[in-house]
């Protein structure tokens, strides 16, 4: 018999408010099938959700969606998340979010806002978010967050059609007031790996862009913090996806279920408990989803016997089970799987098929 | 090291608290997407800097409360402030 795991101490709460977004990103990582308005918990449910995560250990909530501003209770939200004392990080694609609201929601008690953008050029990123008019309101909203003093981040999802503008978009990021940008290479889930082809850069892209970062590092260093995505497809070794597998962080859909990350949802046969029916700390102690892939026991060669395999743990499920077909296979991205030649074939297919927009 | 002068008020910046949480074993400096564990020095020190107290004052405070020498003690606290002004966890009014 193996020793029990021991079970660490969560950092980091993904917290869904809603599925329910005006914009149609096609490279959204919200799951195909989107939870509806009518099964969202309410606001009392989050609010013991977010005690029961301080108890936990979490120590900051990302209010995510869907646009979480969809929720009308959204400033109460925020209070009770500064009345669980975690650190409160809205995210959101700042459309539908009107500057009354967001003072409502500093006044209450928000730490940090993170707004997305999807591309300098004005014309291209309102073809990305599929609205005409979003790019004009979040460089309006921005200002709004600096002018309440409130920290911003800008993140720019960054794939076929805006990887040559990373210059361009950091320059964005700095005029807006932000003091951090991510530069997130799309990560194929959901709706992004639905439209895989016309997203994916090709290597050169990407290894231009990976160098373009390090010198607007240098550039702007003590200006703004630039944080990359790597895009794992090109990688030689997997992310650590979500830092290990019921780890560090926990994620909580629109309708209740609590996912050890956000597709966890696309491997069969996982057992997801539900927080209208549990407490936060015995789902994460002992519910079936979570119990499945922590630690290293549930490894097969190469991971199994990796010496990285306490340092990457052996990739993204998802990924494993997307692309290897086997969710205890190693991440296919990583050089060592003997499928990673799949991957390859896979990020060779290449097409500017129009997107497939998510609709809420 | 950087320099703080004795009439400045150090204060944490919006978007930067310090909190305290039982199951990671103590005190945090919480920040856009990072987290720094502040052992219980650090953490007397940070529960002082509110923008209301001097350096001067905080030291005055810290070498009565701990009953320490306040040579040993302003170098500490600028040894602390100085590195967290540089990665823009702390302001100096």
């Amino acid at each position: 018999m193996n020793a029990p795991v021991p079970i660490p101490a969560p950092l980091g709460l993904l917290a869904e408010l809603t599925h329910r977004c005006p914009l149609g990103c096609p490279y959204c990582s919200n799951p195909l099938a989107l939870d509806s308005r009518a099964d969202e918990i309410d606001t009392a449910t989050w609010a013991r959700v977010f005690k029961e995560a301080a108890a936990l250990g979490v120590l900051q909530v990302h209010l995510s969606g869907g646009e979480p501003a969809a929720r009308r209770d959204l400033a109460d939200i925020v209070k009770a998340a500064r009345e669980a004392n975690l650190y409160s990080n809205l995210i959101t694609s700042a459309v539908g979010l009107t500057p009354q609201t967001l003072a409502a929601l500093a006044e209450a008690g928000l730490d940090h806002v993170q707004i997305s953008i999807q591309d300098s050029e004005e014309k291209s990123a309102d073809h990305i978010a599929g609205y005409d008019g979003a790019s004009a309101r979040k460089r309006s909203l921005a200002a709004e967050v600096v002018k309440l003093g409130l920290p911003l981040t800008v993140n720019m999802v960054v794939h076929r059609a805006n990887i040559a503008r990373i210059e361009p978009m950091v320059e964005l990021a700095l005029s807006l007031g932000a003091a951090r940008v991510e530069i997130a290479h799309v990560q194929y889930y959901g709706w992004a790996l639905k439209n895989r082809a016309a997203l994916m850069p090709s290597r050169e892209q990407v290894e231009r862009a990976v160098r373009e970062v390090e010198a607007l590092r240098a550039k702007h260093r003590g200006r703004i913090v630039i944080d990359a995505v790597v895009p794992d497809y090109y990688a030689r070794f997997p992310k650590p996806c979500v830092g290990g597998w019921g780890r560090r962080s926990l994620n909580v859909t629109p309708a209740g279920r609590v996912l050890p990350c956000h597709a966890a949802e696309v491997i069969p046969g996982l057992e997801f408990w539900n927080v209208r029916e549990h407490s936060l700390a015995e789902i994460w102690r002992a519910s079936p989803a979570f119990m499945a892939f922590r630690g290293t026991d549930w490894m097969q060669e190469p991971c199994k016997s990796c010496e990285r395999r306490e340092q990457d743990f052996g990739g993204c499920r998802c990924q494993a089970f997307l692309i290897a077909g086997d969710a205890r296979a190693a991440d296919p991205v990583c050089h060592l799987s003997p499928q990673h030649g799949l991957v390859e074939r896979l990020a060779a297919v290449r097409h500017d098929a129009p997107y497939s927009y998510r609709h809420s | 090291m950087s320099e703080i002068a004795d009439s400045a008020l150090p204060r944490l910046p919006r978007g930067v608290r310090l909190t305290h949480n039982e199951a990671q074993g103590g005190w945090l400096l919480l920040a856009p997407e990072r987290v720094f564990k502040a052992d219980a020095v650090s953490a007397e020190i940070l529960k002082r800097c509110t923008g209301e107290a001097t350096l001067a004052a905080i030291v005055d405070d810290l070498a009565k409360t701990f009953n320490a020498p306040r040579e040993r003690i302003h170098s500490d606290v600028v040894k602390l402030l100085g590195g967290l002004v540089e990665k823009k966890l702390l302001e100096l009014a």
